[in-house]
């Protein structure tokens, strides 16, 4: 069963990742081929596993005292674009352009 | 000779006695780097900072004040692993240039000790592969594949293509660290695991590769895969050197709130002698497809050396141990597909030039930065994790996990102490055959041994058992019960010494450059 080509572009749109090329796709539908043998096993009143730790309660709230910061200029460091303390983005709420007019190789799908 | 010995038995000694100091085995070190560079293991040398540590270090043991055993060992660490001011790539684009503005919590351990950073390891980039050859930086070249045993049972195409063509990979993903180990470069090297990451390389490199349970050795500064598998790997030459970059990595950090509360006592390694109350488990599902003979007698002949030193042998069953690549491969992605949505160029990594939105920078950032096996992990991880799709797959592979956590419950409670597996399916393919497939189907082939551990936390650890009839290392794998390092370590010591595994014969190497010949400078061992 075939992935339809909305999805793929959902995936892209979600992931802001492209498939590139067919093999992109391929390699899609080769990863849920694969992951279907999951329906083989039965797992009727299994419950899922979040952690292998879930017995020893790992989480605990510490107390509320700043113990690390006052570093702007470290993370700032890394930053290619920023201005004073702020890291710079380029205008937001723009969504992706849809499928028929973005540079995507599933327009040919 | 402190070059080869064993850090708490022989580096140590000679180090506090003053025959050897520390920027004599640091220089060394980092000759040996320059000598070995086609091995391709190393993406950033920090040779001054690793010189200076091993000033300060010296200045210690003059003092008669040395920090510890580690005290002045050189050591590497995978370049996934951040390390201030020096670049952490993840041999991928999207962070080339970044320079970490803080040590991740193992790394800030080993330099609380004195441990000499000499540089970054190469690895597939995000650690995503089981080859070390995805990277941008290039593929890792097996030190083995330069070995007189290896050379020896190799039938030559003609002297000008036997190198070139021949030489076998690392495995992978920790595969940049194994080859520094095991052409001692480094006297102990950092990988990461998530699927078998730290302990295939080990296999086919010839050195121990340790992964600790899951929660025991903090993940802060680790740039995640899979939150809830990656551990920090461990690679040295001998066990009891495993056994000491343990004691000095384990224990509860509050910065990473995976990791246990419980208080961790270091440990010295006994020398077991009566194995007679250990029982061994032989998991029968671990008799996987694909397995070469050589392997299967090799574990068979395992078996029986225990077997015939008192111990008891028996088969197991892990039912479940087929579907486990399955369910990690859905696990794997899913994480993935979250871990990965930090790169978007803003903060830090690559950016790219595209500025219209916010969404376009992000995308194309990410479509210039990723290479395709990041992008495909991506993409099926969110595939998986679509409303449509959370129940039946990522769901679905959660209660999966837990079979496979249980199966190992059962036969751990069953009276077994340790199970015996292979740790690869063979030894190490030659680089012009192992890309012929793609990452993928190697990943799901060569993790099928390694990675179910992962999925149930447990400890495992790759033991250098013998070469094959190609030359080139094999090694066997002991999984043990959460958080039982200690019994663990010493039935690996225990086989360790059994088995008496070869060193390495490393021989002079003539280099060609494509096409034109070419004689490098050698390098030899005394």
């Amino acid at each position: 069963q075939k992935v339809s080509v909305e999805v793929l572009d959902h995936l892209e749109h979600l992931a802001l990742v492209d498939f590139r090329n067919s093999e992109g796709v391929e390699r899609l539908q080769k990863a849920i081929q694969f992951a279907d043998q999951l329906h083989e096993i039965n797992t009727d009143g299994v419950e899922p596993m979040d952690s292998v730790l879930e017995d020893r309660w790992c989480l605990y709230l510490r107390e509320d005292d700043v113990t690390e910061g006052n570093c702007t200029k470290e993370l700032l460091e890394n930053a290619r674009e920023k201005v004073e303390e702020y890291f710079v983005a380029p205008p937001g709420n723009i969504p992706l352009p849809k499928l028929e007019e973005r540079e995507t190789f599933l327009q040919g799908s | 000779l402190p070059l080869k010995g064993g850090l708490r038995s022989q580096v140590s000694a000679a180090l506090k006695e003053g025959r050897v100091t520390p920027t004599e085995l640091c220089q060394r070190c980092l000759a040996l780097i320059k000598s070995t560079k086609f091995l391709n293991a190393y993406i950033t040398v920090a040779e001054e900072t690793a010189l200076k540590q091993a000033e300060e270090s010296e200045e210690r043991y003059k003092k008669g004040q040395p920090l510890g055993i580690l005290d002045g060992i050189p050591i590497a660490v995978k370049d996934n692993f951040n390390t201030t001011g020096i670049e952490t790539t993840c041999a991928s684009n999207m962070l080339k240039g970044y320079i970490s503005p803080y040590n991740a919590t193992v790394v800030q351990k080993l330099l609380d000790q004195g441990a000499v950073l000499l540089g970054k390891t190469n690895l597939d980039e995000f650690a995503m592969g089981s080859g070390s050859t995805d990277g941008v930086f290039g593929p890792v070249r097996n030190p083995w594949s330069y070995s007189k045993q290896y050379k020896k049972k190799s039938v030559p195409k003609s002297r000008s293509e036997s190198e070139e063509s021949n030489w076998v990979i690392t495995g992978g993903s920790s595969g940049g660290s194994a080859a520094a180990v095991s052409s001692f470069t480094c006297f102990a090297a950092l990988g990461s695991d998530t699927g078998g990451s730290t302990r295939n390389p080990a296999a086919h490199c010839g050195v121990v590769g340790l992964k600790p349970t899951y929660g025991l050795i903090s993940r802060h500064g680790l740039i995640p895969l899979v939150n809830s598998m990656d551990v920090p790997g461990i690679l040295t030459r001998c066990v009891d050197d495993a056994a000491v970059l343990l004691g000095s990595l384990a224990g509860h950090d509050p910065k990473d709130s995976t990791t246990i509360q419980d208080d961790f006592m270091p440990f010295e390694l006994p020398n077991l002698t009566d194995v007679s109350k250990l029982s061994i488990g032989i998991p029968k599902e671990y008799h996987a497809p694909g397995l070469s003979s050589e392997i299967l007698s090799l574990w068979s002949k395992a078996a029986d050396l225990f077997k015939n030193a008192g111990a008891k042998v028996v088969e197991v069953s892990l039912p479940h141990t087929r579907y486990s690549i399955v369910c990690y491969h859905v696990l794997c992605t899913a994480e993935v597909a979250s871990n990965m949505a930090r790169f978007d160029g803003l903060e830090y990594g690559h950016r790219s030039d595209m500025k219209e939105s916010t969404e376009i920078m992000y995308a194309a950032t990410r479509r210039e930065g990723f290479n395709d096996v990041v992008r495909g992990r991506i993409l099926s991880g969110n595939y998986f994790l679509l409303k449509q799709n959370y129940e039946k797959y990522f769901v679905k592979a959660q209660k999966v996990r837990r079979l496979i956590a249980n199966d190992f419950v059962k036969v751990f409670r069953s009276g077994v102490d340790i199970l015996l597996t292979p740790t690869t399916l063979s030894d190490a393919a030659p680089y012009m055959e192992f890309i012929q497939e793609d990452n993928r189907t190697r990943s799901a082939q060569d993790d099928i041994l390694t990675q179910a551990a992962n999925m149930a936390g447990l400890p495992a650890i790759n033991v250098p058992t013998a070469l094959s009839k190609r030359g080139l290392p094999v090694g066997l794998q002991f999984i043990g019960r959460s958080f039982q390092e200690k019994q663990l370590l010493t039935v690996a010591k225990w086989f360790e010494k059994q088995v008496q595994f070869p060193m390495i014969q490393l021989e002079e190497v003539k280099r060609h450059d494509s096409g034109v010949f070419q004689h490098q400078k050698f390098f030899s061992f005394s």
